[in-house]
């Protein structure tokens, strides 16, 4: 069965893949594009764990269809850090120990990025429904919700 | 296993590519399609798509909403005219998923999923579906009815009257995970009174039956009584009759019907959940 040719923007920078017909974004990006920060959990759009932002969205690469981003921006954990630099939710998970398999990790960064962008000042409410369809089994949400609210508090610091 | 991505600009081509295709299947959001794929269904050799942003405006015309089937629940949420399907729209999916999941799509979601088709069904929407013999209007609760023969039909949008007061339209869905879950069940109510008595109230369940259905009983029994706890009574007693709930991992058909009066009661009431 032929490939079809798909181009989009994958963290900042062009890419150019051959995609089999109804590939998901997730396997596009994982088996094409090389990039292995979204994870494949439960294939239905119910854990959150391959969640990544489409011109700016969250979705569930698992089930988008790879052909509908075709032209569209694509943002992965991956991206996240500059250079050395990690972005400052990376930092905040980190020292909030909100981390413990990882599993779920990029999944919570990419749903919380997406609520800072809008949102840059979100209530503890706020914060628990934008990861309310991400899920995570051993660290436990509570840090989690910390590390998000700690990492607006600092980006709250830094433009006073 | 691969399949085929077929893509078209207007509603007629998708439906031709279909009608032409029994193992075709429509895809918009992709939040059942894809799910089918990845799950390995070996009977979709097909996926037909309609471009971007095709189908998914919203227009409101004084009282009347038609909200296109592309659009997302996400649309739904940024939509000022449509805050009475706010609480609804953020009970469905996570933020990930309600940026692609589509209106259109949750008409066709299976039993325990598709509460916007429940709401809809209280608001006696109209459904208007483009098949090989052009575009109809029909009634929700028929679509819902036939809506597992309907292959080549694609649906173009769903329409309803804005309720008059924000009271005369609840909805609750029940879920064991908070803030989001999939339903024990959802009910949804189209609730008007004239002189304190209720007139034509209709009541809708999710996961109370294989598609969405009314609670026509209820509905009944409810007719020309008062919104307190003794005019509900013959209501709540008729609570489950006529529903077909299944058993599955969110709750079993017993504790869905032992439940639904529960809940319908504190619904008419506007008692907590």
């Amino acid at each position: 069965m032929p490939k079809t040719a798909l181009q989009f923007r994958h963290n900042g920078r062009d890419a150019a893949i051959f995609v089999d017909g109804g590939m998901s974004l997730l396997a596009a990006l994982r088996d094409e594009v090389g990039d292995f920060s979204p994870k494949f959990g439960c294939g239905q759009g119910g854990c959150g764990a391959c969640t990544v932002l489409v011109d700016g969205e969250p979705v569930v690469s698992c089930i988008t269809l790879a052909e509908s981003v075709a032209g569209k921006s694509i943002e992965t954990a991956d991206g996240l850090k500059s250079g050395p630099e990690l972005h400052p939710l990376q930092t905040a998970f980190m020292e909030t120990f909100a981390a413990q398999c990882g599993y779920c990790t990029p999944g919570m960064l990419m749903a919380a990025k997406a609520l800072l962008d809008r949102n840059p000042a979100p209530s503890r409410v706020e914060v628990v429904e934008a990861i309310s369809g991400n899920i995570c089994r051993c660290t436990g949400y509570e840090p989690i919700i910390n590390a998000i609210l700690a990492a607006a508090a600092r980006g709250a610091e830094r433009r006073a | 296993m691969p399949v085929v991505v077929r893509t078209f600009a207007t509603a007629a081509e998708a439906t031709a590519a279909l009608t032409s295709d029994r193992s075709a299947r429509f895809i918009a959001g992709g939040t059942l399609v894809m799910r089918a794929l990845n799950e390995g269904d070996v009977g979709i050799s097909t996926i037909v798509r309609l471009e971007e942003r095709a189908l998914s405006q919203i227009r409101t015309v004084g009282a009347r909403v038609t909200i296109g089937a592309g659009a997302t629940l996400v649309q739904i949420l940024r939509e000022r005219d449509l805050a009475f399907l706010h609480a609804l729209a953020r009970s469905i999916g996570g933020p990930a998923v309600r940026t692609t999941a589509t209106v259109g799509g949750n008409l066709f979601a299976p039993s325990p999923y598709g509460d916007l088709a429940v709401a809809l069904l209280a608001l006696d929407a109209t459904v208007s579906v483009m098949s090989g013999y052009g575009a109809r209007d029909m009634a929700l609760e028929e679509f819902l009815a036939g809506r597992d023969r309907a292959a080549g039909a694609i649906v173009l949008s769903v329409s309803c009257d804005r309720p008059p007061n924000p009271d005369s339209f609840r909805y609750r869905k029940v879920a064991r995970v908070k803030p989001k879950g999939v339903s024990v069940l959802s009910i949804a109510a189209s609730i008007s009174a004239v002189g304190g008595r209720v007139s034509g109230a209709r009541i809708a369940y999710g996961a109370m039956a294989p598609t969405a259905i009314r609670a026509k009983a209820a509905e009944r029994a409810l007719e020309g009584r008062t919104l307190d706890e003794g005019g509900v009574a013959a209501a709540i007693a008729a609570a489950a009759e006529g529903t077909q709930p299944a058993t599955d991992a969110i709750a079993s058909a017993w504790y869905r019907r032992e439940v639904v009066g529960v809940h319908l009661r504190r619904l008419l009431l506007g008692r907590e959940a």
